[in-house]
C-alpha cells in the first residue's frame, strides 16, 4: 500500500515530445516508473525512446487511456495550456475508467485558469489532480517505485513516513531527514505553491491515515493563505499518527511575493508564526529548522513506541 | 502587478463602471490645465504610487527629508489650492503605513472632479485560495481601513462566491446590494457595475479590484471613487497592453533584472545573502540564518535549472547590495546537479572576484563530484553539510551574531 499511487501504477505522460517532457519521462522510466505512453495533439502515431525503448505518443488523453488503462497522467504542457491539458486529462479519465490522478507539474498556470480547471475536476469525483507547480508524487518501491514528477528518485527509499509540501526542494530536505534517521517514505506529495491548486493538505493528511503502510507523517508548508491553520485543526480531530511540521517564510516580508504565487503575507494573514501556532495547538511536533525535521521525527516515533 | 489609481480608473471606465472624469498629470501646469478642463468647483488632487494609505501619508522632500505636507490626497477648492497642492505632491517623498519609511516618490498625480456624497462602500473582488473562486467582499463601512472593519465588525462585510461554472449570478448580485442598503435607482446602478466589474476581473486576470469608497451619489448613482487593480502576473503572456501599465519606477530594478534572467530575488535588509535552488527552501534559508542569529540580505531562487551563467548573475546581484557581508549557498539538488553548481559558484567567484566570506552546502545529484570540485579550487569556500551547519557557519565567518 501507499496512497493513491501504487509502485507498479501506469503513467501518461502529457506533452512527451517537448523538451522538458522527454526529460523527465526519460528521467521517470530510469527510476523504474511504469511509462505506458504520452499524448501530445498532432503527434499520434509516433513514438519517443525513453532509455533506449520506444513508447507510444497518442493524439488525445481519450485514445491514450483506452489503450493503455493508465492510473495516472503527468504533465509537462507550457502555462498557456496546462489548463486545458488539465482538464482533458480529467475528462478522459472521467469517461474512460471513472477514476485518474492527474499530476500537473507546469508552473506560471494563469489563476483564473486554474480556478476553472479545479471546478472542472471537482465535478468529476474519482479524478484526483496534484499540482500545479509542484514536484509532483512518487511512491518509492521494493525495485523502482512510481516517481510521477522532477524529484531526485536517488535520494529516496520504501518506508513507511509519509510526506506532503507545498514546496519542491524543501520536501527534498525533508526525504534527506528522514533517510538520516533510517527511515524510508510511503509516498511524498508535492501539492505545490499556487494559490489555487487541486489536492490539499487535509485530502493528503487523511489519505496517509487511512494507509497501512504509513506511520508517521511529515508535512511542510510556507507562509500564505491559511491551509496549514485548516489542515492542523482537522488534524487534531482525526489524525492519530504523528506528525512533524514545518513552515516556510518566518522571515518574509508582508507583500511581497516570494518565489512562488500563493508565497505572500497579505493584510497580515498567513504567516509562519500563525502557522507554527497552528501547528503546536494541533499537537504537531514542530522544527524551527528543516535539518531538525530528522531528529523531531525520531523523537516522536520513540514516543509514539514505532522506535 | 500593481497598476495606478488612474489606470485602474481608466480600465473601470472602459469596462462600463461610472467613475468621476479625471485627468493624469505629470506636472503642475499640466495640474492646473485639468483644473480648467475638468470644470469643477471642487477636484481632489492625488498622489498616484503602488500604495495604500495615501490620503493619511505624509509628504517630505526628497534629499533633506524636511516636511512638505499632511496627506497624498487633497482637496482643493480653488485653481490656487491646486497649484499648491500639486507643487508639494510632485517630485516629493510620499510616506504612508505601507510604504515603509523610506517612502515612495511621487511622479504622477491624478486630478479628479468632484461629486455629492450620500454613503461611502467598501467593494472588493479577488480570488480566494480557499474556495477556489472569485470572492466578492462588501461593506457599508466604505473609506476606512477594511482590516480594520474585519477585525472590529465582521458582520458588516458581506461575502459572495462565485461559482465558475456559472459566473456572477442575479440573486447574488442582488442579495450583495441589498445587504449594503442599497434599493430602487441605486440597488440598480450597483448591480449593473458589478457585472461590469466581474467581467472585467475575468477577462483582465485580475489578481484583485478593491474599490474603496464605492460611492452613492446624492442623486442615486454608484461611482468608483478609488480604484486599486492589480493583475496575476501568470497571465501576463496574454496580456500585451500590461507592459503599457507597467510603471519601473514603482519597482526594484535589480528585482526586474532578476526576473529577466530567470531569477527570483526580493531584497531584504540584513547583511547575509542567500542564493537557493526553490521558492520553498530560499524562505526555509532565510529563516534558519535568522534563527542562528543572522540577518538574511534576500530571498533568490535560482529555480530548478539553472546554468552556470545564471548563477553568475545571481551572485553579482546578491553583491549589488553594499550591505552584504557573507554568502550563503544551499542547492539541493534534483534536476539541478551538484558538480554543475560547483563549477557555476568557482567561476562566478573567479569574475567577480568575491571577497565577501562563502559558505556553500550542497546536498543531492552528484553531491559527491560537487564537493571534490569546491575542495580542490584555491578560492576560500567553507563547505557545510547541512543547512544548520552552513547557516552557523555564515554567521560566524561575518562576525557573529547580528
Amino acid at each position: 500500500m501507499a496512497i493513491w499511487i501504487e509502485e507498479d501504477a501506469k503513467v501518461l505522460v502529457q506533452g512527451i515530445t517537448g523538451k522538458q517532457g522527454m526529460f523527465h519521462a526519460d528521467k521517470m522510466v530510469e527510476y523504474g516508473t511504469n511509462i505506458v505512453g504520452g499524448c501530445t495533439p498532432g503527434k499520434g502515431g509516433q513514438t519517443v525512446d525513453l532509455q533506449g525503448k520506444p513508447y507510444p505518443v497518442w493524439n488525445s488523453m481519450f485514445e491514450a487511456i483506452e489503450a493503455t488503462d493508465a492510473h495516472a497522467t503527468v504533465i509537462y504542457v507550457p502555462p498557456p495550456f496546462a489548463a486545458e491539458a488539465i482538464m482533458e486529462a480529467a475528462d478522459a479519465f472521467d469517461s474512460v475508467k471513472g477514476e485518474g490522478v492527474v499530476v500537473c507539474i507546469t508552473e506560471g498556470i494563469p489563476t483564473l485558469d486554474m480556478v476553472k480547471a479545479v471546478a472542472f475536476v471537482e465535478n468529476r469525483p474519482g479524478v484526483r489532480l496534484i499540482g500545479p507547480n509542484c514536484p509532483g508524487i512518487i511512491t518509492p518501491g521494493d525495485n523502482g517505485g512510481a516517481k510521477i514528477g522532477i524529484m531526485p528518485g536517488h535520494i529516496h527509499a520504501k518506508g513507511r513516513i509519509g510526506i506532503v509540501s507545498k514546496s519542491g526542494t524543501l520536501t527534498y530536505e525533508a526525504v534527506a531527514q528522514t533517510m538520516s534517521i533510517d527511515e524510508g517514505q510511503s509516498t511524498c506529495v508535492g501539492i505545490g505553491g499556487d494559490p489555487v491548486n487541486g489536492t490539499g493538505f487535509i485530502e493528503c493528511l487523511a489519505a496517509f491515515q487511512a494507509d497501512p503502510q504509513t506511520e508517521a507523517i511529515v508535512m511542510i508548508g510556507e507562509i500564505g493563505g491559511n491551509a496549514e491553520q485548516e489542515a492542523a485543526a482537522w488534524a487534531a480531530e482525526h489524525v492519530t499518527k504523528p506528525i512533524v511540521g514545518f513552515v516556510a517564510g518566518a522571515t518574509a516580508p508582508p507583500g511581497k511575493r516570494m518565489g512562488h504565487a500563493g508565497a505572500i503575507i497579505s493584510g497580515g494573514k498567513g504567516t509562519a508564526e500563525e502557522k507554527f501556532e497552528a501547528f503546536a495547538a494541533a499537537g504537531i511536533a514542530c522544527a524551527k529548522d528543516p535539518s531538525e525535521l530528522g531528529a523531531v521525527l525520531l523523537e516522536s516515533l520513540k514516543a509514539a513506541g514505532l522506535r | 502587478m500593481n497598476i495606478h489609481e488612474y489606470q485602474g480608473k481608466a480600465l473601470l471606465k472602459a469596462n462600463g463602471v461610472p467613475v468621476l472624469e479625471g485627468v493624469h498629470c505629470t506636472s503642475v501646469e499640466a495640474a492646473l490645465d485639468a483644473y480648467d478642463t475638468l470644470g469643477s468647483k471642487v477636484v481632489a488632487v492625488k498622489s498616484q504610487i503602488h500604495a495604500g494609505g495615501r490620503g493619511k501619508g505624509t509628504l517630505y522632500n526628497p534629499t533633506s527629508r524636511e516636511h512638505v505636507m499632511d496627506g497624498g490626497v487633497k482637496i482643493a477648492f480653488s485653481k490656487d489650492e491646486v497649484k499648491t497642492y500639486a507643487t508639494n505632491i510632485l517630485g516629493n517623498l510620499l510616506v504612508t503605513i505601507q510604504t515603509g519609511d523610506d517612502g515612495k516618490v511621487v511622479n504622477n498625480l491624478y486630478v479628479e472632479a468632484g461629486c455629492d456624497i450620500a454613503h461611502e462602500y467598501y467593494l472588493a473582488l479577488l480570488v480566494d485560495r480557499e474556495n477556489k473562486a472569485v470572492l466578492i467582499m462588501a461593506s457599508t463601512e466604505g473609506g476606512m481601513d477594511i482590516e480594520h472593519v474585519a477585525e472590529t465588525t465582521p458582520e458588516k462585510i458581506h461575502k459572495i462566491t462565485v461559482d465558475p461554472n456559472s459566473g456572477l449570478l442575479g440573486y447574488q448580485k442582488r442579495d450583495l446590494g441589498l445587504a449594503l442598503g442599497l434599493q430602487g435607482t441605486s440597488l440598480k446602478s450597483f448591480m449593473k457595475s458589478l457585472t461590469s466589474m466581474y467581467n472585467m476581473f475575468v477577462n483582465n486576470d485580475c489578481a484583485m479590484v478593491e474599490i474603496n469608497p464605492l460611492v452613492k451619489t446624492s442623486d442615486d448613482q454608484i461611482i468608483a471613487l478609488d480604484a486599486k487593480v492589480s493583475f496575476d502576473e501568470n497571465a501576463e503572456f496574454r496580456h500585451k497592453s500590461w507592459d503599457e501599465l507597467r510603471d519601473l519606477s514603482e519597482e526594484e530594478d535589480v528585482e526586474i533584472r532578476a526576473k529577466e534572467t530567470g531569477l527570483s530575488y526580493v531584497k531584504l535588509d540584513g547583511n547575509i545573502g542567500c542564493l537557493v535552488n526553490g521558492a520553498g527552501l530560499a524562505m526555509a534559508t532565510m529563516d534558519v540564518i535568522k534563527l542562528y542569529g543572522g540577518e538574511p540580505a534576500n530571498f533568490l531562487d535560482v529555480g530548478g535549472g539553472a546554468n552556470e551563467e545564471q548563477v553568475k548573475t545571481a551572485f553579482s546581484i546578491i553583491l549589488e547590495d553594499p550591505n552584504v557581508k557573507g554568502i550563503l549557498v544551499n542547492i539541493f539538488g534534483g534536476i539541478m546537479r551538484c558538480d554543475i553548481i560547483a563549477r557555476g559558484v568557482i567561476a562566478a567567484t573567479e569574475a567577480l572576484s568575491l571577497d565577501v566570506p562563502l559558505v556553500v552546502r550542497l546536498a543531492g545529484t552528484n553531491v559527491d563530484e560537487g564537493k571534490a570540485i569546491l575542495a580542490s579550487s584555491e578560492l576560500n569556500i567553507h563547505p557545510a553539510d547541512d543547512l544548520a551547519e552552513g547557516a552557523q557557519r555564515i554567521v560566524e565567518l561575518i562576525g557573529g551574531v547580528a
